[in-house]
Order: C-alpha cells, then structure tokens, then sequence
C-alpha cells in the first residue's frame, strides 16, 4: 500500500473545502440575495447572511411577476419551461428507441445512409444554423407554440448511438427465442426490449431533461409572445428590461427557482446522472 | 456497420420505425443548413428587394471585416481560458477526491450538481458577484488596489465571461477525470512508491500520463461547449460588450442575422461554424474509435 500521509490528506480535505466553498458560493449569494428587501441592495455591499424578506420575493416572482418589465409570473415559466423539457426529453427518447431498434434489428436498403442522416445532427447544433432555423419554423406557422419550443429539438443521434450500442449487446437468443414463440417485431421491442432497456432509458431521461429545461436561445427565438416564456430565458428579460439597474432581490428569486428542478434531479437521482453523462459521450 | 445475426424481415417496418427522426432531421436541420449555405452566396440589396448571386464575396467581406476578425480572436482567447480553467481545477478536485475513501461521494455531490445551472443563470449568478457597485467580488479587490469594473474593461468582461462558463462546466470535467483516475490499476502506483518516487514525481510520471486520452477527450468537448454551448452566458451579461470584447462567434452570428438583419453575412458565418463544429466532431469520433483503456 502506498504511504498514508496524515498531513497530505488534510491538505487535500483543505483545498477541496475550498473548491466546494468556490462552486457553492454563487448559488448561496442568490439564495440570501433573493430573501432581502429592494433597499439593501442600493448601497453598499451584498449581503451575506440571510435578510426577512424571503416569503415576500418568492410571492412576488410568483404570483406579479414585473408587468412593467414585460415578465409574467414565474409560475407560468416554470410550467412552460416543464412542459418543454418533458416533451424534448420524451420526445427524444422515443424517436431514438424506434430508430435504434430499425437499425439494429432489421436489415434494408439505405441502412447505413440513414445512420449518416442522423448522425449529421451532431454536427448541426442549432447555433451555428440559427436564421435558416427560424425562417423554417416560422414558415410552418410553429412559433409561439409548444410544439415549436420542442419539435425541432427532439433529434438526437447521441441517444441513437447509446441505445444502438446496447442494443448489440442484448443476447442473441433472446431474438431467436421470441420468433420461435412467434413474437413479432413490436411485440419482441414492447415485450422484451423496451423491459431490459429501462436503465438506459432512465439515465438518458436525466441528461435530457436538463437540457431540455436549460435550452436558452431556441426559445429566445421563437417565443414573442409571454405565455410561452420559459424561466431560464425570462431571467435575461428581467435582467435587461429597463435601464435601471436590476432588482435584484427578484431577480434572484427567480434565478432560485429557475435553477431548482435540474439540480434537485441530479441530486436525487446521482447515479443514473452519473451512468448517463458518461455512457452517452463515450 | 453490424445488425444481429438474425434480424426480422419485413419490407416498411424499418422505414415507419427510423421516419420520425429521419423527418425531424431532414426539416430543422438538414434543410436549414442548407439554406444557410445557398444564403451565403447570396446578398440582398438594402430594402430587401434584390438577390442577388455574390459567389464567395461574403466570406471576403468577412475575413476583411476587422469585426469579425476581432469576434475570432475573442472566440479564441475564451474557448482556451474556459478550456484550460475549467479542466485544471477540475483535475485538481478529482485527484484529491480520489485519495478520500469515506467521504469520496459527499465530495462528489457538492462537485457535480453546477451541471444543472443553465449557461445563461451561471453568467447572471458571476455577473451579480461581480457586479461593480454593490457585488462582493470589486470589493474584495478594492481592498487589493485592483478597480474591478466589466463595463469598461475589456479584460475585466472577458474574465467574468470566462469564469461563469469554466464554473459550469467544472461538474463534467471533474466526473470525468474521476472516472478516468479511477480506473488507473492501482498496482502502477504501489510499484513506482516502492521504487522510491515521490507522490508529485507519481503524478507526473504515472497517472498524468495515463489520463492523456480523457484529457484530450475533454479538451474537444471543453472547446466545442465553450464555443456553441455558451451564447446564454454572454447574452444575458456582457451583450458582447463592451467594445466587442466579449462578442465571440456565435452572438455574432445571432445579432448579425437577427439584430442587424444582414441575411448573407450570417448565413455566411453559420457555414464557417458548421465547418469548425464538423472538424471538432470528426477529431471527437475518429478518436473514440481508437479509445482503449477505460
């Protein structure tokens, strides 16, 4: 075994304290920024230490939102930005399945030419084709819409290529197995595919519903309309809105609630998060 | 490419099964992409009346443009400081949470869960701390003699666009790098301790060099996110100021078309992102083929 140095451990506990203290610092000043009255934050410096306002904020952002800075109520964000992830995620995870099974599971003409068609959608991300994007949403009349918010979003070759790649590993037998028994193909997906895939299937769930709640410039593109405002890019109009400087005390509010749901599913939900990010960019 | 040994037969199934991505693909990306790439040999007069057919003038333009020069000069610095910051702190973390054995996953939970901040609330979080009237971070510097201000230093904006964008990431490269020290055999290290080196002699000599493939690895994706995956940090902080400072390609691309409404520029610079993502994608893919140990 290699030497145990007592002093080494402690520095190393010792710069990792640090390190958490640098990667939480940021979430607890806007978590005792957002229980502050307005006034505090005209002069001076922040604050550090929790303020009474709290109950008050939350209500605010929740129920007023700031009408005059053209931002709704946070509540309808929050439902708007969960209706959103929940139907990228769901709607990516379904569309890879059915591909992933098409590919590995049947052999046809063009095969191989349709892997290349979904693979380009990594090489495509929406920033670097934003104004053609648009005009295409635009023109098939899906802007302020959930369909428009989650539609074009849903192709996902990283989730093709993961479920492809257990898909190969599945046993052979277990195929032959079924047709012997005279499952069909859907039968054989629903019935004995779908049932072993459900880890994969959940882990994907957690990295897409992240991605699905922290998507930041599609719906700052096609939303104009506040009904269909998400919360992460309601933030930026409360931040920008006016030219006063922001009040920060909702805004931070806001920014709590806003970054609440992804990090309470990582929380909760560790190791699935863990399998997930490592599994789907190997 | 493989399938099973055995697969059904069956002459539509595999058609309907694959048409809903297929479909998806081809309307929201492949179309659009190509659109960009017709758009960008195309320029409209100013009221938008006339197209005409400009071969490669935009991307002349472009490359004499000193904005868009600067805008790449800008993208450059950013990808590397949110590259190099991110991941160094982030090898520094796993390598001392590798040593912990009991409280390894309390570590790893405080470590990982900035994941889930979205780019755009990670920039608003460091903006607010920086924020040069009432943030903590100008008054702690104050007390060094340094006068904080990112409104009007160039280097100050690109410091705080750097850190709200390494400090996100941070969560991925630690988990990475974790993994990848993991699975060193720990065999190596108990032979180079026997034969007298030194633990920083070990790290240098032994575990650096075998987390070289995750470090490369890590370096495509670091870059890849902090050119593409960053548009929220800067738009809903710096707006790419001040004095273009911060404006790295994509906001550029995005005030261009939508802002400043000029259609064959920014259809211009989609095609040259396309060609940088592309590239980045390719290095990404030929070098997990290759990819053997972990």
């Amino acid at each position: 075994m290699v030497e145990n140095n007592r002093w080494g451990n402690l520095f190393a506990h010792l710069v990792l304290i640090l390190g958490v203290t640098i990667v939480v610092f940021p979430v607890y000043v806007a978590i005792i920024a957002s229980t502050h009255p307005p006034g505090t934050f005209i002069r001076g410096v922040m604050p550090l230490l929790p303020g009474p306002n709290a109950l008050e904020n939350y209500r605010t952002v929740i129920t007023e939102g700031r009408s005059r800075a053209g931002t709704p109520p946070i509540g309808g964000m929050l439902w708007n930005s969960f209706v959103m992830a929940m139907a990228i995620t769901i709607g990516k995870l379904s569309i890879s399945l059915l591909s992933a099974f098409a590919i590995v599971y049947f052999r046809f003409p063009f095969r191989i030419f349709f892997f290349w068609v979904i693979f380009l959608t990594l090489m495509l991300p929406v920033e670097v084709r934003i104004v053609p994007t648009f005009q295409v949403v635009a023109d098939l009349g899906m802007l302020n819409s959930f369909a428009g918010l989650s539609i074009p979003l849903i192709a996902s070759a990283t989730a093709t290529f993961l479920f492809r790649q257990f898909f190969m590993t599945v046993p052979e037998e277990l195929m032959e197995a079924a047709r012997v028994d005279g499952a069909g193909p859907m039968k054989f997906f629903k019935d004995i595919l779908m049932p072993l895939s459900i880890t994969n299937i959940a882990a994907l769930f957690v990295i897409m519903f992240i991605y699905g709640w922290n998507q930041y410039l599609w719906p700052l593109l096609i939303t104009t309309d506040p009904e269909y405002y998400t919360i992460v890019m309601g933030i930026q109009r409360m931040v920008t809105g006016g030219d006063s400087e922001p009040l920060w005390h909702l805004v931070m509010a806001t920014v709590v609630l806003a970054a609440l749901p992804p990090i309470l599913v990582i929380l909760f939900m560790q190791r699935l998060f863990v399998k997930g990010l490592t599994e789907t960019e190997k | 490419m493989q399938t099973k040994r055995m697969t059904f037969s069956n002459s539509w199934l595999p058609y309907a099964l694959l048409a809903p991505q297929v479909i998806v693909t081809l309307i929201f990306f492949i179309w659009p992409a190509s659109q960009a790439l017709y758009q960008s040999f195309l320029r409209q007069d100013i009221f938008g009346l006339r197209t005409t057919f400009v071969w490669f003038d935009n991307f002349n333009r472009l490359f004499a443009d000193p904005l868009y020069l600067n805008s790449l000069t800008v993208t450059f610095w950013f990808s590397v400081g949110t590259t190099v910051l991110s991941m160094s702190v982030a090898l520094l973390f796993a390598v001392m949470v590798n040593r912990m054995i009991r409280s390894r996953d309390s570590y790893t939970t405080f470590l990982v869960w900035p994941y889930a901040v979205a780019p755009a609330i990670a920039g608003v979080l460091w903006w607010f701390i920086f924020n040069p009237s009432i943030g903590i971070m100008p008054y702690m510097l104050k007390g060094f003699g340094y006068d904080w201000n990112h409104r009007s230093s160039s280097t100050d904006a690109m410091i705080l666009v750097i850190i709200a964008a390494a400090w996100k990431q941070i969560s991925y490269n630690f988990l990475f790098f974790l993994a990848g020290l993991q699975s060193i055999p720990q065999s190596l290290i108990e032979a180079a301790a026997i034969d007298g080196a030194s633990r920083f002699k070990r790290f240098w000599t032994i575990i650096f060099p075998l987390l070289s493939p995750i470090t490369f690895f890590l370096m495509v994706v670091n870059i890849v996110y902090a050119m593409f995956d960053t548009f929220g940090v800067i738009h809903a902080t710096t707006e790419g100021g001040p004095a273009q400072a911060t404006n790295i390609l994509v906001y550029k691309v995005y005030r261009d078309g939508f802002v400043n409404l000029n259609l064959g520029s920014s259809a211009a610079q989609s095609v040259i992102l396309m060609g940088i993502v592309i590239v980045l994608t390719v290095i990404q893919f030929r070098y997990i083929e290759r990819r053997v140990n972990y």
